[in-house]
């Protein structure tokens, strides 16, 4: 068990008294598992991501990551968030370099494989340029090569792709899809798409609204690697309906 | 993902001719042409009137004044343009730390930010005969004055830019094992430095003016004071000499300002041609 996440609640206090978040949630998240999390605006999916990078704390329960409790800043992953979060006055590879800088990591061999994941994703005549000369496919592609340059154990992504087009989003989902087969790492996605979780994951966990907790766990056994086209399959539709009656059925969809 | 390129937006537009892209993107020509047009309207306008010296010289009697009295104004500008600069040197050494205080402790700036406005609705023209009793003729009332008017856009404009940092960059920093203060030298500064800019602009501008108000009320030379001494001997063409020569100062400042911008900026927007065109 790589990842364990026992009884974790999470208690904001505002201006109006205590906000609960997130009610006791327990998750275990093996290692090298792709695993999404589905669910309404604000059930507290992204909290409970920081709660692992441990950047957010947890208000009771634990966490623990290979068998190291987290209580502080746990910095052996890469994170990519809905906004590249790119720094505009650095060039796209030196964005990329960022990771290895303050890892104090080998420049000479990390620059060596950034070229490598950038020329992946198709950046590789792009490298020396600003991020505001890119689209965002482009600028998302570059930060996820940012947060694989020192291969992370943990990749968290919150909603990397919820800002792009269509296209340009079952694009990163292929190119996602490649870089985990060349290098298995453990995932934690989390998305509002049921149909970009399904392509993606090993387990799609949703999410009731808040305070958030788990309703259900759905299991995807599509064979891998999947292509875009495994979306027109009967398995695949049965698992996107299994998820879309888990919302109705918990009134998180209502139709009338 | 050889797709990368399709999806890129098209940065290339139809190529104009080289001299004709040169014309679009400079700014010096068209400065120049205006100001020539407007040095012409008025040596016109002076000669078809017959405008008296001591009311509006002419552009020519201007420029004959300049090229006469080259020494004194130079020297006197050299007076002037050491208060600005070293006005505006104070002025940024003492915002800047003062806008990182404000930045990281919002006790110290729910204590301090109130004055500073304070004295901000404070006219300086008010309390410079003030300096003049306390610090006399020389050159540290000079940069107070200078300093006093020049500090408050550049805090202003540095806590705005310090401020704007969005919280997932720092999540970003700290999940790479950043310290606070690498957070600050990587991140916030950087992040920073646009709106710093816009604030050290204004104030540039502002110096100009705080040299002048500075000498008006007491002193024994520079630009500020040669007008003063023009205004009573009734030399008009003389004030103009020194208006002109602090126009032109203040425009090479402001310049020199954004030349240094351009370089250290080249990503930004406010430097940037094409800013208007993609974003």
């Amino acid at each position: 068990m790589l990842i364990k996440i026992e009884d974790v609640t999470k208690t904001y206090s505002t201006r109006n008294g205590p906000i609960r978040a997130l009610d006791p949630l327990s998750l275990d998240i093996k290692q090298n598992e792709f695993v999404s999390i589905v669910g309404p605006s604000g059930c507290g999916k992204s909290t409970l991501m920081m709660m692992l990078s441990g950047l957010v704390s947890h208000s009771t329960g634990r966490i623990s990551i290979a068998g190291k409790p987290i209580n502080g800043p746990y910095t052996d992953i890469g994170i990519v968030f809905q906004q590249d979060t790119l720094l505009e006055w650095r060039t796209v590879i030196r964005n990329v370099l960022l990771q290895a800088e303050l890892r104090k990591l080998d420049m000479v061999k990390y620059t060596e494989r950034a070229r490598h994941l950038l020329e992946i994703v198709g950046l590789k005549d792009f490298e020396n340029m600003y991020p505001h000369e890119l689209s965002g496919g482009m600028r998302q592609r570059a930060s996820i090569c940012r947060a694989l340059l020192h291969n992370p154990p943990l990749l968290l992504m919150d909603e990397p792709f919820g800002a792009l087009d269509a296209l340009t989003r079952d694009q990163l989902n292929v190119d996602l899809m490649r870089f985990w087969r060349e290098s298995p790492t453990t995932v934690l996605f989390i998305t509002h798409s049921v149909s970009e979780a399904v392509f993606l994951s090993d387990r799609v966990v949703i999410m009731s609204a808040r305070p958030g907790r788990i309703e259900d766990v759905v299991d995807i056994n599509l064979p891998r690697p999947r292509r875009l086209a495994i979306r027109e399959t009967p398995q695949f539709l049965e698992y996107s309906r299994r998820i879309g009656r888990v919302f109705e059925s918990s009134g998180i969809l209502r139709e009338d | 993902m050889t797709q990368a390129k399709e999806l890129a937006l098209p940065q290339m537009r139809a190529t104009p001719s080289t001299w004709r892209r040169w014309l679009a993107q400079a700014e010096t020509p068209y400065a120049l042409i205006s100001g020539l047009a407007f040095f012409l309207t008025w040596q016109v306008a002076v000669d078809a009137f017959d405008f008296p010296a001591y009311l509006l010289p002419s552009p020519l009697a201007v420029l004959k004044d300049l090229v006469l009295s080259w020494d004194l104004l130079l020297s006197e500008t050299a007076v002037t343009l050491f208060e600005i600069v070293l006005g505006f040197i104070v002025s940024v050494a003492i915002a800047m730390p003062l806008a990182i205080l404000f930045t990281y402790s919002r006790t110290f700036e729910r204590l301090v930010y109130p004055i500073i406005v304070g004295t901000q609705t404070i006219p300086k023209v008010a309390v410079a005969p003030l300096f003049l009793v306390w610090f006399g003729f020389g050159l540290l009332p000079k940069i107070i004055i200078v300093t006093l008017i020049t500090f408050f856009p550049i805090v202003i404009n540095a806590v705005v830019g310090l401020k704007s940092l969005n919280m997932q960059t720092v999540y970003l920093a700290q999940s790479m094992g950043a310290s606070p203060l690498q957070v600050f030298w990587r991140f916030r500064l950087p992040n920073a430095l646009p709106s710093v800019f816009a604030g050290l602009k204004v104030a540039i501008v502002l110096a100009v003016i705080g040299a002048i108000v500075a000498e008006f009320v007491g002193a024994d030379s520079g630009l500020g004071y040669l007008i003063i001494v023009a205004a009573t001997d009734q030399n008009v063409t003389r004030q103009f000499s020194a208006i002109l020569i602090l126009s032109v100062a203040g425009i090479l400042l402001f310049g020199l300002i954004g030349l240094l911008e351009r370089q250290l900026l080249p990503w930004h927007s406010s430097v940037r041609r094409d800013a208007l065109v993609d974003s």
